[in-house]
């Protein structure tokens, strides 16, 4: 019982980071059509600012800020010199490129900032709460994931739906001749979705990253997970994004904690699979059945 | 108003249009007709900018529309309803609408708003229902009334009869031949229903094949018998 | 190597062998047919190949080796993507297959012949590909991407959990079997020298390669191969020509593995261990960036991008030193390569990739202005 609420505990928060960055894939393919695999290493990269920044002794909440905004300026810069120029009209094309600017990113990352594996503070405690004489399995490092992506969350449906960069941002996702044709700049708006996402692509490194160790590839898995869950939320729907977010943790955490933490990335890919094949509009699709 | 002269464009290595020019003066309803493929949808595509020409050139008032991005039609007062329809079905009513008003630049003003609801009345009732649920000629209703929110000067209507019940053509029709008569708008109309178009247009043009067969006065084209069965349809 | 597959969209433009090459009745004889003529440069490479692992030492013929096994993957892989418009981010996935049976399967007092080993590696990530390739039949680009993607990440993580059988961390060690008497006896009399274990692993894997070769460029020549590019081409044509589109594709995606699990097999004589970090995610794809350097759907192209992992390495590791880097980050100059020109050859090539590959279905009736570009 104990061992089963650490577990659903464990998987909440790490459903959490999940979410965060699955929301980042969702953002992206809404506007572009684009799965960006490019998502890891860009929040790698990010996460590296931050760790510079307080390793040069600043704090870490000046290091926090740093790397969502150098989170902001890459993806913009990513979207506009790169990303714009490829033909939307091949599937496999910008596949190839966003792998090509992992790689790059990559390397980039490990010639810059070295190879070895790093530890990276987190601003709360890395310890369960104590309740009487047991403790549960939720840190306050715990806590602050939850909400921070909980408020990320937030602030995108008040962008999304309540003011006009958001509406642009949508019509623009949606019908992008529709859009031109009605004056909104869609280049623009392809600009700010990639630099948004990119921001919260940015937040899931920091929060994997947070008393745990950073290195080149640390996030290599996550873009599978990330993946995962927003393909279990249909891949369109930023709520979507969040549950599968969760139920993408909580099912490996079980996995985890009952079968072999080794496995995890193999339950992943099951679970992916089975999605696809039987619910290809993903858990929460209505009618409309999707070409996968 | 609007001024095309020479206009020549195509998708690769098909040309869809083969040296058209015509006016559309102000404050007058000019109607494109010619069958399914003549190239009306891509002379109204070439005039907002969608299809870059490879000859020719329009002007709207003097202004060269030729140096005017797509996004910046909106505010030289050009507004494109394109085929079949463009509402944006994922967005709610209300939301489609305030996105006219965004274009050209302003925030959508209660006023604004206002006018397309008693314009429309039955938008003002489901403006909070998403475009989805709304029936074809609701659909049409509403790129109008969105396109009009843009205040502009010139509409481009390319077909907005498709697939409507007669009823509700007339409807809308009647609508266009209102707003010309209150606002001063001009209007190309593109439609296959060519009796309808003629019905409220000043002027026609004719296309087939991409070139202009023959422009006149609407009552003219009506008239031609031999005209309205070979190109016409009725 | 010149065992090319067609470049063009259409098998129908291939130019017939003859043509090209004139001379006696014998070379008419030698090259009358696209099978003949690419036996007899698959005995021309061979004979190549000898050259060149006779004249260079141990080291080199590593090198050799290594580029052999690559060159297999990026062949198999080159079909899948090239001619088939199947992506595969897993490759590394199969290769690891290939490796982990071929360690297995030497690891008794009297091992199997190494064909048998070779040839059970290849069996087994055929099984496993048919598997995973009956899934992606139904999957297309960026779904397709992501799910291999996932089996790039989940298969190293078996035998961290199998770690009694599989060897954990640390991985298997592989003992590579004694050269066989017949072949140091061959050698010797050629060269009149003793052939060392480097040597004939390079001799193994380039014979592989070049069988491998020989049968995919037939494959790709063939009937089979019209079907995939039809239905790379165009689902719907395809489909309506009576095409079955989910049996072409699993083809592909299981001739595709098979090389893999193979090259695996090679890797891991040649490297002398399977073990898990030898299979991480960058080197799927770090494949998938070599054969789009090469050109898709060329095997001269996966050759050369085969080329390109093994050499580039040390060249570019050897530049950064002199530029002042230290070793480990040196070494991050080669991939730096890759990933750029890769992304260089996507944006700025497409002719190269996106004529091929581009699917008329998913073209828009809109606008030719590509819909991704606008003034900003
Ligand atoms: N996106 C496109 N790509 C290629 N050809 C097109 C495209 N759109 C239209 N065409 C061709 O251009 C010609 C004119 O089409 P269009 O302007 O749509 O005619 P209309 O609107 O009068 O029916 C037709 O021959 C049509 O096939
Ligand atoms: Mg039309």
């Amino acid at each position: 019982m104990q061992q089963l609420f650490t577990t659903l505990l464990t998987g909440l928060t790490l459903g959490m980071v999940y979410a965060a960055f699955a929301l980042a894939l969702v953002l992206i393919w809404r506007a572009t059509r684009i799965v960006n695999f490019a998502q890891a290493p860009m929040a790698m990269l990010t996460t590296y600012v931050a760790l510079v920044l307080i390793e040069a002794g600043y704090s870490y909440w000046l290091g926090f800020a740093a790397a969502l905004l150098s989170g902001l300026v890459l993806g913009a810069l990513v979207e506009r010199f790169v990303i714009r120029y490829v033909d939307p009209r091949s599937e496999i094309n910008p596949v190839i490129l966003t792998l090509g600017l992992f790689i790059v990113l990559h390397a980039l990352a490990a010639l810059v900032f070295g190879a070895r594996y790093r530890s990276f503070p987190a601003p709360f405690g890395l310890r369960g709460f104590q309740v009487g004489d047991t403790t549960i399995a939720l840190t306050g490092f715990g806590i602050f994931t939850i909400l921070s992506v909980l408020a990320v969350v937030v602030l995108l449906v008040l962008l999304f739906r309540y003011t006009d960069v958001g509406l642009k941002m949508r019509a623009s996702a949606f019908n992008q001749e529709v859009a031109r044709l009605l004056g909104v700049r869609v280049g623009r708006m392809l600009t700010l979705g990639w630099a948004l996402a990119a921001v919260v692509g940015s937040l899931s490194g920091l929060l994997i990253a947070g008393g745990g160790l950073v290195h080149p590839s640390f996030m290599d898995g996550v873009v599978v997970y990330g993946f995962v869950a927003a393909v279990l939320g249909g891949l369109d729907s930023p709520v979507g994004a969040v549950a599968g977010g969760l139920i993408l943790g909580l099912s490996l955490s079980l996995v985890s904690g009952y079968v072999g933490s080794q496995l995890v990335s193999l339950a992943a890919l099951a679970i992916l699979m089975a999605v696809l094949l039987v619910r290809p509009g993903g858990l929460f699709a209505r009618v409309r059945e999707r070409r996968v | 108003m609007l001024s095309v002269r020479d206009l020549t464009a195509g998708y690769g290595a098909v040309t869809a249009l083969d040296g058209v020019s015509f006016d559309a003066a102000e404050g007058e309803i000019t109607a494109v007709l010619g069958a399914n493929g003549a190239g009306k949808s891509t002379l109204l595509r070439t005039i907002s900018g969608l299809v870059r020409p490879s000859r020719g050139s329009v002007t709207l008032a003097g202004l060269d529309l030729g140096t005017v991005p797509v996004e910046g039609m909106a505010a030289v007062g050009l507004a494109h309803v394109p085929e079949g329809r463009g509402v944006i079905t994922e967005l709610t009513v209300e939301e489609n609408l305030r996105l006219g008003a965004l274009g050209r630049g302003g925030r959508v003003g209660a006023a604004d708003l206002e006018r397309a609801y008693s314009l429309f009345p039955i938008l003002a009732q489901r403006y909070r229902a998403s475009a989805h649920v709304l029936s074809g000629g609701e659909r049409q209703m509403l790129v109008i009334a969105r396109a009009l929110l843009a205040r502009p000067r010139v509409l481009l209507l390319d077909e907005p009869s498709l697939g409507l019940a007669p009823r509700i053509v007339v409807q809308i029709f009647e609508l266009v031949q209102t707003l010309v008569r209150a606002d001063g708008l001009t209007v190309v109309l593109v439609e296959q229903n060519a009796r309808s178009a003629l019905s409220i247009a000043n002027r026609g043009v004719v296309l087939n094949l991409g070139r202009v067969v023959v422009s006149d006065e609407a009552a003219a084209l009506a008239g031609n018998e031999r005209l309205r069965h070979a190109y016409l349809g009725f | 190597m010149a065992t090319e597959t067609s470049t063009e969209t259409s098998a129908g433009q291939e130019r017939p062998a003859h043509r090209r090459r004139r001379g006696g009745r014998l070379g008419a004889f030698l090259f009358a047919t696209p099978l003949r003529r690419h036996l007899v440069l698959a005995v021309l490479a061979m004979v190549a190949v000898s050259v060149a692992l006779e004249s260079t030492d141990a080291f080199r013929n590593g090198q050799l080796a290594a580029m052999a096994y690559f060159g297999i993957a990026a062949g198999g892989l080159t079909v899948l993507v090239g001619l088939n418009g199947q992506i595969s981010l897993g490759h590394g996935a199969f290769m690891a297959i290939g490796a982990y049976t071929a360690a297995l399967m030497l690891r008794g007092e009297n091992p199997l012949p190494l064909a048998v080993v070779l040839v059970a590696a290849a069996a087994v990530a055929l099984a496993a590909g048919a598997l995973v390739g009956v899934a992606a039949a139904r999957l297309h680009g960026p779904y397709l991407a992501g799910a291999t993607l996932a089996l790039a990440v989940a298969v190293p993580g078996i035998p961290l959990h199998f770690s009694g059988v599989l060897g954990g961390e640390q991985g298997l060690t592989v003992r590579v079997p004694a050269v066989p008497d017949w072949f140091a006896d061959a050698v010797f009399f050629v060269t009149g020298q003793d052939p060392g274990r480097s040597r004939y692993l390079g001799y193994v894997g380039w014979f592989c390669l070049v069988v491998t070769f020989v049968l995919l460029a037939n494959l790709a020549r063939g009937r089979v191969g019209r079907t995939w590019r039809a239905v790379r081409d165009n689902e719907v044509a395809a489909e309506l020509a009576g095409i079955d589109l989910g049996r072409a594709r699993v083809l592909a995606f299981v001739v595709s593995a098979t090389c893999a699990g193979l090259a695996g097999g090679l890797l891991a004589l040649s490297a002398r261990i399977a073990a898990p970090s030898g299979f991480t995610l960058s080197l799927s794809l770090l494949l998938l960036s070599a054969i789009v350097l090469g050109g898709l759907g060329s095997l001269p192209g996966a050759l050369v991008g085969a080329a390109l992992l093994t050499f580039l390495p040390q060249l570019a590791t050897t530049l950064g030193q002199d530029l002042g880097l230290s070793d480990v980050r040196a070494a991050e100059l080669a991939p730096l390569a890759y990933g750029l020109v890769t992304m260089l050859v996507v944006l700025f090539a497409p002719s190269g990739i996106a004529g091929w590959v581009r699917r008329r279905r998913t073209s828009p009736s809109s606008s030719p202005v590509p819909s991704g570009r606008h003034e900003t």
